[in-house]
């Protein structure tokens, strides 16, 4: 039974009253049917935001962040940084991507990354898998999770992958009917679900029926990017009402860019509505490939420090995290672009 | 208990039945508490044509100087040529810091209309940075805030380490709300709260905040939330839906944190305007301007700007 009711935090007070769950208003047509879920007695807080106990953190470096990176990294070291992921408690850990090598020279040593691995229990290792051919390759080399990627744009589809969104989903489906066969799960992804480089301002009706898609043909969660970054609480509150009237809010993560400085305020935002999986990527690898020389994926280091903060429970050690940081950022030749990180190496 | 839902243009209403507030006041503390981190001495001019830039962005309040002893902060030894070189815009708010009452005097001298007074949650904090305990610098702001009440000129005070101190460790938030309420007490009008190393997060931010709460009304709250650590969006989203209305902050995010070698201070101004704006918040400043604010004194410095949207926007 999926938990849809977010947990409350307690904190100082504790009055019990009766008051109308905060997400009645953008859940769908079946949740009504339940009395329990228009009023629920909990212990109420001053500022009243119901936050989940536990976050499951998608780690994205390996795969989403090292693919954004101009420095092609040895296989032997792409291992060792998810050897290192695995130490440090990530439930998720993306590995790498089944596209061809001539348009992602940088994920080439696709099948060795996956087959080197030391794969911890209970860690998934899932990979992208662009189309049939891809997800074949990667189940020859092991793979036990698989990821697509929509988008939630026209002309980003078109200039990214060469094809509308409607041929794309053909596409994944081919891949997650096959995979339903092998029993291989498949997680979705849907692109610029805040803003797109080419088009601008994205319709959030337009992230939900993308993010509906990918649903019902199978995928068993769905991240929502903010490609380039430009999402703020309030758009990123308004994208997630409309997504969340398709899908339930248990099979949603958001997937926040920091280009403009706002995934951490955007992700606290998505978890106030009550989602509870989220992407990010250590030391924040990966720039922006729209705006040059900008941060791109959120620090999974930054997330921890306020989800720990918070008393939100990950199963992720923070420090282990920052060492893996550390490592891989060794080997680019490059700074840090988790805060964190860089405050907690240079505290007096 | 408010349960209305109503929904205000492009307003998000959270549980609480609070909505976030229409209007969010920045004040701009840039060329003083960024500048005076900033290891490079800047020159007069600049200082004045940085601070006419900000006015012209349309910032209502702008921390222009420090009349401290130019021995402690050399950064701030042109405060009399500052104050008086600057062009005043109607409605604009030009506060300074006054750590005593000769340096009120100065102040006021110099055509000042606002001063500030710091007080930190911190004992030890206090001793380290100013050489005497908290009570003790209370006693001394009696003096100045004895003068300004004569002289009519407001005063707004600081509390800083709110969420945690380089020495101590955690604060108690009861602590905050016992500094906070005295200052407010002695007559000023406005209580800045600063996690002075940016250790802040949702968690601690709203604990605090809620023990604040208890002793000064909302209204006269300020959060002045530093990014060492990436907190900073996050923690001044949260204070906004307990109801808070004042942000600081300090284009280009001016200002290192001298606790953490190399790492940033202030949440730059651009930023904070960026989230303001997408959630409909209004605040007076034209981002644009703003940023050729932070993009002249990062030339001037020559050092990058500590703006994310500043970088981004530049990069496009």
């Amino acid at each position: 039974m999926k938990n849809l009711i977010p947990e409350k935090k307690q904190k100082t007070k504790n009055t019990l009253i009766l008051r109308i769950h905060p997400l009645w208003f953008c859940c769908s047509l079946e949740w009504y049917s339940s009395p329990l879920f228009l009023f629920d007695i909990v212990p109420q807080t001053i500022t009243g935001h119901a936050y989940p106990k536990f976050v499951k953190i998608v780690e994205v470096g390996p795969r989403d962040g090292l693919q954004n990176e101009k420095e092609i990294v040895p296989t032997g070291v792409k291992i060792q940084l998810i050897d290192m992921l695995s130490g440090a408690g990530l439930p998720v850990i993306e590995a790498t991507s089944f596209v061809s090598s001539k348009w992602v020279p940088q994920m080439a040593d696709h099948s060795d990354v996956l087959r080197g691995i030391q794969r911890a229990p209970h860690v998934q290792y899932p990979v992208l898998t662009p189309n049939l051919q891809g997800f074949q390759d990667a189940v020859a080399a092991g793979a036990t999770e698989v990821a697509v990627f929509g988008s939630a744009s026209e002309t980003f589809s078109k200039k990214n992958i060469n094809c509308s969104i409607d041929e794309s989903m053909l596409r994944f489906e081919e891949v997650i009917n096959t995979a339903r066969e092998r029993q291989i799960p498949v997680r979705g992804y849907v692109s610029c679900a805040l803003g797109c480089p080419h088009e601008g301002h994205i319709e959030p009706s337009k992230v939900a029926e993308v993010a509906k898609r990918l649903y019902e043909m199978g995928c068993y969660e769905i991240s929502l990017g903010d490609t380039i970054g430009v999402g703020t609480p309030g758009s990123m509150f308004k994208m997630l009402q409309s997504v969340m009237k398709e899908v339930p809010t248990s099979a949603l993560a958001v997937h926040c860019h920091d280009t403009y400085g706002q995934a951490l305020p955007n992700i606290l935002t998505a978890l106030q509505m009550g989602v509870c999986v989220v992407d990010s990527a250590v030391a924040g690898l990966g720039g922006c490939p729209y705006a040059q020389g900008s941060s791109g994926n959120v620090s999974t280091e930054d997330v921890l420090y306020m989800l720990h903060g918070m008393d939100i429970e990950t199963g992720v050690n923070i420090a282990k995290v920052i060492e893996a940081g550390d490592f891989i950022c060794n080997a680019l030749r490059r700074e840090t672009n988790s805060k964190v990180a860089r405050a907690k190496g240079r505290t007096l | 208990q408010d349960v209305s839902l109503s929904t205000k243009k492009n307003c998000i209403i959270y549980l609480a039945g609070q909505a976030l507030p229409e209007k969010v006041k920045i004040v701009e503390v840039g060329p003083r508490d960024g500048l005076q981190n900033e290891k490079t001495i800047v020159p007069t001019e600049t200082k004045i044509h940085l601070i006419d830039m900000l006015s012209a962005s349309g910032l209502p309040v702008i921390e222009a100087t420090s009349f401290v002893s130019p021995k402690w902060v050399p950064q701030m030894a042109d405060q009399v040529e500052v104050m008086k070189g600057i062009g005043r815009i109607p409605g604009v708010s030009y506060p300074v810091l006054t750590p005593n009452l000769k340096g009120f005097q100065a102040a006021v001298k110099a055509g000042a209309s606002e001063v500030a007074i710091f007080g930190a949650a911190s004992e030890l904090f206090s001793k380290k940075n100013i050489n005497c305990s908290v009570d003790e610098s209370l006693q001394r702001f009696n003096d100045v805030m004895k003068a300004a009440k004569e002289a009519g000129v407001p005063v707004r005070g600081y509390v800083s380490c709110v969420v945690g101190c380089p020495y101590e460790g955690k604060v108690a938030p009861e602590k905050v709300a016992y500094v906070a309420k005295r200052l407010y007490s002695m007559g000023c009008y406005e209580i800045s709260l600063g996690d002075t190393i940016g250790v802040g997060t949702p968690g601690s931010m709203i604990e605090m905040l809620e023990a604040v709460s208890k002793e000064v009304p909302i209204s006269a709250l300020a959060v002045h939330c530093h990014d060492t650590y990436g907190q900073a969006l996050a923690n001044i989203l949260v204070a906004l839906q307990m109801g808070i209305g004042v942000v600081d902050s300090s284009v280009a995010g001016l200002g290192g944190c001298p606790y953490a070698q190399g790492a940033s201070g202030n949440v730059a101004t651009e930023d904070v305007v960026y989230m303001l704006h997408g959630l409909g918040i209004q605040t007076g400043v034209d981002l644009s301007k703003l940023m050729d604010a932070g993009a002249f004194i990062c030339r001037t410095l020559n050092r990058k700007s500590n703006s994310k949207v500043a970088q981004a926007v530049c990069k496009l």
